[in-house]
């Protein structure tokens, strides 16, 4: 199973066991990691599952569809390391990946 | 310590037993739902899962495993049959007796019921449960003709996935206008025009008098008028589900009454969802609300409040709905405002309606615009320059911070 570290925005850590297929914001909630509320239930219509992921794992990510584009645009936290986690399919390859979470969901 | 009892396993029950637990909480909780499912999402239900894009392992809000991982003790096919706070216990209509130290209702709300000339005949259906859709969808299998009473969001939502499978598809409300409840004239009127534009036949001012069929509904009678139909799907609004409530003395009125921190007229009591009416001192008044972000919010705050804290909801409502290719993102009551303004054009099927009220920003329609929904989130009650806003070339990101 791909791990997935997420580090909230006080520095605890929690790394998680992730299902292939599910996405980063299911791993989130399924296993209790604050700071993603996923109103939508993932379906990119509220933009609270917004994390930070770095350049170098961004690079394996796919590239955000339009919707996540423009549903992070507006985001007062926006960086280019911006992601709607519910976007992201968890895969072999990702494991590892480590995921920031911001100080607030807008 | 008896713990925290749950009557639901709705959306709300499942986010406050999450909640629980990531405050910290170790004692018992049970969750008591009448339907046969963990804790599942109901939108997908008139969307995705009725055009069988997702499967019942995408509605579950967390999977089984969850409940049992976290010493969740989730009792499925549960109903409770009665409250007695003087003994902070509630008991199942199985004869089961819980006891409790803060009990949460989350009992959501059920269709509103036809009651006239044959609404009993087979293949009429409403929509508010997975077992609904499965019903739904083994009929539209064999469906040719499908008429939809009431035009409100979800009956919308039914009439897109239909019409994209092909089936003849007609739309029945009684007022004149379709979202008469929740949306404006002109919101009403572009939305007629796409169902329109699509092939669906809707047809306003028109109340359904009575169904026809042998068995199984083959017609939609409203006065004299006559509409074939082999599926038919009732969609005329919710009742909240306050009855346990009201019989346990609670006080109620258009739902479980409860204060900004979610407790009802008894300490030990709490409400989240669809079946409150809370105080919303964003929008200084009370409101009854069907969504989904109002009941996560609430199962958040009344959990934190069960463990002794002190969180108030002040939430700004806000809702969405997909029909076809269309996303539809609302924030805040469009009869709030006194004016309107509008955003790109219509006609692209790309424009956001801005509503204010003494010029500041109480209320968006935005249709595939998430950025004009994440604006409005965010500028909600701020005064803005009501032509900056309806001008595409003016940055919006300017108006934030
Ligand atoms: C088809 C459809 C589409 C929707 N689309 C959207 C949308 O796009 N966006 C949005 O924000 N909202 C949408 N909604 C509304 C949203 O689903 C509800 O607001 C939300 O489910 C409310 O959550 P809840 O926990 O209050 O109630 P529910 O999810 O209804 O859960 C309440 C549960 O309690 C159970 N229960 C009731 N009485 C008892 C009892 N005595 N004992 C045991 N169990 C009991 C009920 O059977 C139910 O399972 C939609 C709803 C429907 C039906
Ligand atoms: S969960 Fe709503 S946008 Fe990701």
């Amino acid at each position: 199973m791909p791990q997935v570290k997420f580090i909230e925005f006080n520095g605890t850590e929690h790394v998680v066991d992730a299902s292939k297929g599910e996405s980063i914001m299911v791993a989130a909630t399924n296993n209790l990691v604050p700071g993603i509320d996923a109103d939508c239930g993932g379906e990119c219509s509220c933009a609270t599952c917004h994390v930070l992921i770095d350049a170098d794992w961004q690079a394996r990510l796919g590239a955000r569809s339009e919707q996540e584009e423009s549903m992070l645009d507006l985001n007062p936290d926006r960086t280019d390391e911006s992601r709607l986690s519910c976007q992201i399919p968890m895969t072999d390859e990702l494991d590892g990946i480590t995921v920031r979470l911001p100080e607030f969901q807008y | 310590m008896s713990g925290i009892v749950i009557i639901g396993a709705g959306q709300a029950a499942g986010q406050a037993a999450a909640s629980l637990r990531q405050e910290g909480f170790e004692g018992t909780i049970t969750i008591l739902g009448d339907e046969d499912s963990a804790p599942y999402q109901r939108p997908p239900l008139s969307k995705q899962y009725l055009s069988g894009e997702v499967g019942v392992d995408r509605l579950l809000v967390r999977p089984e495993k969850f409940y049992v991982d976290k010493n969740i003790d989730l009792k499925t096919g549960t109903r409770v049959g009665s409250i007695a706070p003087s003994e902070k216990s509630v008991t199942t209509t199985g004869g089961d007796r819980f006891e409790y130290d803060k009990l949460l209702i989350a009992t959501g709300s059920r269709p509103r019921i036809l009651n006239i000339t044959g609404s009993d005949l087979e293949g009429i259906h409403y929509l508010r449960t997975m077992g609904d859709v499965d019903g739904i969808r083994e009929s539209m299998g064999s469906a040719s003709r499908i008429c939809i009473v009431g035009g409100g969001y979800i009956g919308l939502e039914v009439a897109a996935v239909a019409r994209t499978s092909g089936l003849d598809v007609t739309v029945l409300e009684m007022e004149d206008r379709i979202l008469q409840r929740v949306t404006t004239p002109e919101m009403s009127a572009y939305y007629h025009q796409l169902h329109a534009g699509r092939g669906v036949n809707i047809m306003t001012n028109t109340t359904v008098s009575g169904f026809q069929g042998n068995g199984s509904v083959s017609a939609v009678l409203c006065g004299d008028e006559i509409i074939e139909a082999d599926l038919v799907i009732v969609g005329i609004g919710i009742i909240p589900n306050v009855e346990l409530a009201e019989t346990a003395g609670l006080k109620c009125e258009n739902g479980i009454v409860v204060d900004d921190h979610c407790r009802s007229s008894d300490p030990d009591i709490y409400a989240a969802g669809d079946c409150t009416n809370h105080p919303n001192p964003l929008l200084n008044r009370r409101l009854r609300l069907e969504s989904v972000p109002n009941a996560m919010e609430q199962a958040r705050v009344a959990s934190a409040n069960m463990l002794g804290g002190d969180r108030v909801y002040a939430a700004i409502p806000w809702f969405w709905s997909d029909q076809y290719e269309l996303k539809l993102q609302m924030v805040g009551f469009s009869s709030d405002g006194d004016s309107s303004v509008i955003r790109g054009d219509k006609s692209t099927n790309e424009f956001a309606v801005f509503y204010l009220n003494d010029g500041k920003v109480v209320a968006v329609d935005a249709v595939n615009s998430p950025r004009e929904f994440m604006v409005c989130k965010q500028l909600y009650g701020k005064a803005v320059n009501a032509p900056d806003l309806a001008n595409p070339e003016f940055e919006l990101k300017s108006l934030l911070n």
